[in-house]
């Protein structure tokens, strides 16, 4: 006891130790989310004290946006008005040949027994940021739990779809794009209704088609739409457009590249549509195969009895 | 004039825990900026933490570092504990080598800054590699090169509020 330093040299314990604990706790931290996803609950509720600093970080943008709004030209605002005014048109007129097409599509539909497509509910939201990983591609939105998005949800922009949300926490949600290593959608080509799954490639920002038989019936600019046999995306969706096809006598496998028809790593502002897997529960954020396949596998049957039944 | 004036010989006044505090904020939000290109951004949280460890190594330390690497973790959505560990062990080693470093002129305090952060993205990566991601090529050496840059613009901006004016003449009227 009298060697004891009198309490203002005491320094806590040494340094090694403090680096043993701490490093030790990131890896058991590193162990529980990567092989077991224990720590989602911690992660939402740092998630939400970090909303007001994501907030934040944002509004430098905004504000520079809002300014140089303020100073656009009034010829550039009536230039753009037309062109506005010229595509509402355009896409009114779509439009209504689109509702005309699904009412007897609906028709036709009920006809044959088959299940109607319910339309699909769907939300705005903002990019807040990119996640600052080199390692994966992730976006953030501004619309969470709160908002009612749930994971699982397809997200699409203007011209096609950019990914999935994979982790929703109050306030925000984190989209994971179609370019990521891990992320697949199903598709199908528009030209013969050949289907095949889209993996993301990584930093290349570009689509592959994997397991493809060398002598599949595909060529260059093919159009790929998602397929819906998943029940996650609606049937229909632009995907991608085949860019490159490399067919090798040494593979089984064509080697075939797509580039995505939506600005899946530009733009701002998307929207997220309700999961449209019903039936079966949403696919949660590791999505395995084996539950992306149920919903398809369980619509076949039941369409094949209606068509033996008239 | 100014890097000479740096050196650790100059007596400062203490420092604030609130500069400290503001300081770590400000790094937090400039890397929650939206930069257009992930990889090339410098690690500012990273960055602003060598600096105070290497300062204040009794103030700034491993548990600021590993809060500070959860928080990152969450709002990138990475794998829990990736920049924890990653900033606990840039803590120790910036804690280890702030004596030394601390003896330098500014540039080379910077190649020491350069080894440490690269040591950083090194324990993130080997992370993420053991994890299954793809390494996205050599550009994951950027972010530390600009950060090493920034040493001596980050230095110079967070001693500031510790310099005492060069002359104080409380009599003088004006």
């Amino acid at each position: 006891m009298e060697h004891t330093p009198p309490p203002f040299f005491n320094r806590g314990p040494a340094p090694l130790v403090r680096l043993a604990f701490f490093a030790s706790l990131s890896l058991a931290l590193l162990v529980l989310d990567a092989r077991f996803r224990y720590t989602e609950g911690l992660r939402s509720v740092i998630a939400v004290a970090l909303y007001p600093l994501q907030a934040a970080a944002t509004l430098p943008a905004a504000i520079g946006e809002r300014i140089s709004s303020y100073f656009a030209s009034q010829a550039q605002l009536r230039e753009e008005n037309a062109e506005l005014r010229a595509r509402l048109l355009e896409t009114s007129l779509a439009a209504q040949r689109f509702e005309a097409e699904r009412a007897e599509a609906g028709q036709l539909r009920r006809l044959i027994h088959a299940r109607e497509r319910e339309p699909v509910r769907s939300q705005p939201a903002e990019i807040v940021y990119s996640g600052r990983d080199p390692y994966s591609r992730k976006v953030i939105v501004d619309k969470g739990s709160q908002a009612g998005v749930a994971a699982g949800s397809p997200v699409l922009d203007d011209r096609g779809v950019i990914g999935q949300v994979t982790r929703v926490h109050a306030l925000t949600a984190e989209v994971t794009l179609l370019t990521d290593k891990d992320q697949a959608i199903p598709v199908q080509v528009v030209r013969n209704g050949l289907r095949a799954v889209a993996f993301g490639a990584g930093s290349s920002g570009m689509l592959e088609l994997r397991f493809m038989a060398a002598n599949a019936e595909i060529q260059d600019g093919d159009r790929l739409v998602t397929s819906g046999i998943d029940g996650t995306y609606p049937p229909g969706i632009p995907v991608a457009t085949v860019a490159r096809i490399e067919r090798d006598a040494a593979y089984a496998f064509a080697r075939i590249v797509c580039q995505p028809a939506a600005g899946v790593e530009r733009g701002r502002y998307v929207l997220v549509l309700e999961s449209t897997a019903r039936g079966a529960p949403p696919p949660p954020a590791e999505a395995g195969a084996e539950r992306e396949r149920r919903p398809g596998k369980t619509r076949r049957p039941r369409r094949k009895d209606g068509d033996v039944s008239p | 004039m100014q890097l000479s004036d740096t050196s650790s010989q100059r007596i400062l006044l203490p420092v604030r825990a609130s500069t400290i505090v503001v300081s770590l904020v400000a790094a937090l939000l400039a890397n929650f900026l939206p930069w257009k290109s992930v990889a090339l951004a410098p690690d500012f949280v990273a960055l602003v933490l060598v600096f105070w460890c290497v300062r204040q190594p009794r103030l700034v330390g491993l548990g600021v570092g590993w809060l500070l690497g959860l928080l990152i973790d969450v709002g990138n959505g990475v794998l829990m504990g990736q920049h924890a560990l990653a900033y606990s062990l840039l803590a120790f080693a910036s804690i280890s080598l702030s004596r030394r470093i601390l003896w330098f002129p500014l540039w080379g305090q910077a190649l020491h800054v350069l080894a440490l952060l690269l040591f950083a993205q090194g324990v993130a990566a080997l992370v993420r590699l053991a994890a299954g991601a793809e390494f996205p090529g050599w550009i994951i050496l950027v972010g530390p090169l600009a950060g090493a840059a920034l040493w001596p613009l980050v230095t110079t901006l967070l001693l500031m509020p510790q310099r005492r004016p060069a002359e104080v003449d409380e009599t003088r009227a004006i």
